[in-house]
């Protein structure tokens, strides 16, 4: 079985001519099924360029990226369009809709594969994980930071995707409500198979991490395995 | 307002995220839907009045009692023609099929009003022996028109008082003065005024040369025809153009001469041109509104857009919340926009006797036209969904 994120000498630079920047230089990666990988590393180190690449938001410029498969070197909108379906992203800032309430917003991570029939019971099912089955019909201005942090958190999770690429998903919650949402993480990583890439400063989460990997200057400089 | 949200949702076969869009902004809703409510009236407005005066074009024709119309040949209109040579009536009336013949002189006086105002008048001369118009009012009275100075006025002259009708009616000659001269008013009849002037006046054809005394009983502005029962019209105008065909009159069935005039009169004079600018600039009012309220959600929703982005959903679908938000703009403004329109036909035909009536094909017409120019702004509006770029998210 090919592992879901295989990476070799990846570039990656923003710009061109003087004012041109290199970010990211011959990275090397791979990640197995089921794997939850923290990654960490200073501010411009290149963590969140990595995984804007490896989620297919931006396009490869060097090197080649295999995700699920599917070389992102050269793919097009579409079939980065067809990636990106089969992952969840977890952002700093919720970015719920706020016309829809939190099941509305949860079932968007399921529409997209258009409308199927229980949408809306396995929206309700993943908020109740996330402790917020009585928020259902809430709309996120009438929801706490850490609610909708946790609605957003459903939101990528309830289409049951392969990859889920996470960028500070605990910096918006209390320790008690991060816990419960890398916890989640872990054992969706261990019952469904899901890789996890987790960009984190949060130290609480190292304990839970597979492989924690440390970037400094566009370079993968550290891979170690906590346990 | 949940069924509303579930019917669309199973007609768009996706959560109607643009309804919800909507409905969550009330304040911003309630004003777009008075913008484009505001443009519907705009054209309703504009149309109205063109069908009024494409309505009242006609009118005079259809009281003239008459298959057939002799004219100048320089004529677009009832009142803007040369006078022609009397005898092309005497030629006409000897052509095969034609049961009748009738001269009908036409000019325009102004009439003063007691409160110092002029109304425009346009006074047909007919032959008092001839039945040149429908009007039973006019038949019945032909004899009091045989006598010197007398005229009937049509009833719906503009800016009369109706107990001024009445009074006549019962019996009270009116007196006016046109062109200086001394004019009793014996009667009335209905026929409805127009753009051009505020009303009718029928005189004989010998009054008329009085009032008018620069016109000559040999040159009167129309001739109007009967045709033979059985007898095609347009084949028998054909004939008649053939035979008077020395260049100076020309021969329409009284459709073609309809057609003519309002051909003429919305194509060429102003009052047309100002009414098709102004359907014009109505929508464009109503493009202009609606693209400012979708520019403005859209804007307002990117980061939300860009999540979508990210999650997978294509161009198409974000096209379908704006396009979507474009049409239930444009069906809900348009409920208002028709009501308050209704009302303002209402209160102006009332006030100005113009033909101003909504007719469904209109209102069909402005909700398709509604509809498309919320979907032009909708499709501009779209432009700045390229500002989402999913790739700022991380």
């Amino acid at each position: 079985m090919t592992d879901p994120i295989a990476v070799r000498g990846l570039d990656h630079g923003y710009g061109q001519g003087e004012t041109a920047l290199q970010v990211l230089f011959g990275v090397d990666l791979r990640i197995g099924a089921g794997q939850f990988v923290v990654l960490m590393g200073a501010s411009g180190s290149g963590k969140t360029t990595l995984l804007s690449l490896l989620g297919c938001l931006r396009e490869v410029q060097a090197g080649s990226a295999l995700v699920l498969g599917q070389e992102l070197h050269g793919a097009d909108e579409a079939a980065r369009i067809a990636i990106r379906r089969r992952v969840g992203f977890i952002f700093q800032a919720h970015n719920l809709h706020d016309s829809l309430t939190a099941g509305q917003n949860v079932r968007m991570g399921l529409d997209v594969h258009g409308l199927l029939p229980g949408a809306d019971a396995a929206a309700a099912r993943m908020l109740d994980l996330l402790g917020l089955r009585d928020r259902i019909d809430y709309r996120p201005a009438n929801l706490s930071g850490g609610q909708k942090q946790r609605v957003a958190i459903a939101r990528a999770l309830v289409g049951n995707p392969e990859i889920v690429f996470a960028d500070e998903p605990t910096a918006a919650l209390d320790r008690e409500n991060g816990l419960l949402v890398v916890e989640l993480l872990r054992r969706l990583a261990r019952q469904r198979g899901t890789t996890t890439l987790m960009v984190t400063h949060d130290p609480r989460i190292l304990d839970y991490a597979d492989r924690i990997l440390t970037m400094s200057d566009g370079r993968i400089v550290q891979d170690t395995s906590p346990k | 307002m949940r069924a509303v949200t579930a019917l669309l949702a199973r007609l768009l076969g996706r959560q109607p995220i643009g309804w919800l869009q909507l409905t969550h902004h009330r304040a911003r809703l309630a004003t777009a839907l008075a913008g484009v409510a505001f443009a519907n009236l705009l054209v309703f407005m504009q149309l109205g009045f063109f069908g009024a005066l494409v309505a009242s074009i006609a009118i005079p024709y259809d009281g003239m009692n008459s298959d057939i119309l002799v004219q100048s040949s320089d004529a677009n209109t009832l009142q803007d023609g040369s006078p022609i040579p009397r005898n092309r009536m005497l030629q006409a009336a000897a052509v095969p099929g034609v049961a009748s013949a009738t001269a009908v002189y036409c000019g325009r006086i102004e009439w003063k009003q007691p409160d110092g105002t002029v109304r425009n008048v346009d006074v047909l001369g007919i032959d008092p022996l001839a039945h040149a118009l429908r009007s039973p009012e006019v038949a019945r009275q032909l004899p009091d028109l045989a006598l010197a100075d007398i005229a009937l006025i049509d009833r719906r002259t503009r800016n009369v008082p109706l107990a001024l009708f009445d009074e006549i009616d019962a019996g009270h000659a009116y007196r006016i003065e046109a062109n200086n001269r001394g004019i009793t008013i014996a009667g009335t009849f209905i026929l409805g005024g127009g753009f051009g002037a505020d009303g009718y006046i029928v005189v004989s054809d010998q009054t008329f040369l009085r009032i008018f005394r620069n016109r000559s009983a040999g040159a009167p502005n129309y001739v109007l025809l009967r045709a033979l029962p059985g007898e095609a019209v347009p084949a028998l105008a054909a004939r008649l153009n053939a035979r008077l065909a020395s260049g100076d009159v020309v021969v329409r069935t009284m459709a073609e001469a309809v057609a003519k005039d309002q051909e003429f009169q919305t194509t060429q004079k102003p009052a047309g041109i100002i009414f098709g600018f102004g359907t014009f600039i109505g929508a464009l009012v109503g493009i202009v509104i609606v693209y400012q309220i979708l520019a403005t959600d859209v804007a307002d929703h990117l980061k939300e857009y860009a999540t979508f982005k990210a999650i997978g959903y294509r161009q198409r679908f974000f096209l379908g919340i704006v396009l979507e938000e474009a049409v239930i703009l444009g069906v809900l403004g348009f409920v208002p926009g028709l009501l308050f329109s209704l009302g303002l036909y209402a209160v102006i035909a009332a006030a100005t006797g113009l033909p101003l009536s909504m007719t469904m094909a209109r209102a069909l017409a402005v909700l398709a036209g509604t509809i498309v120019m919320s979907v032009i702004s909708g499709l501009i509006a779209t432009r700045r969904l390229a500002q989402a770029d999913p790739a700022e998210l991380f």
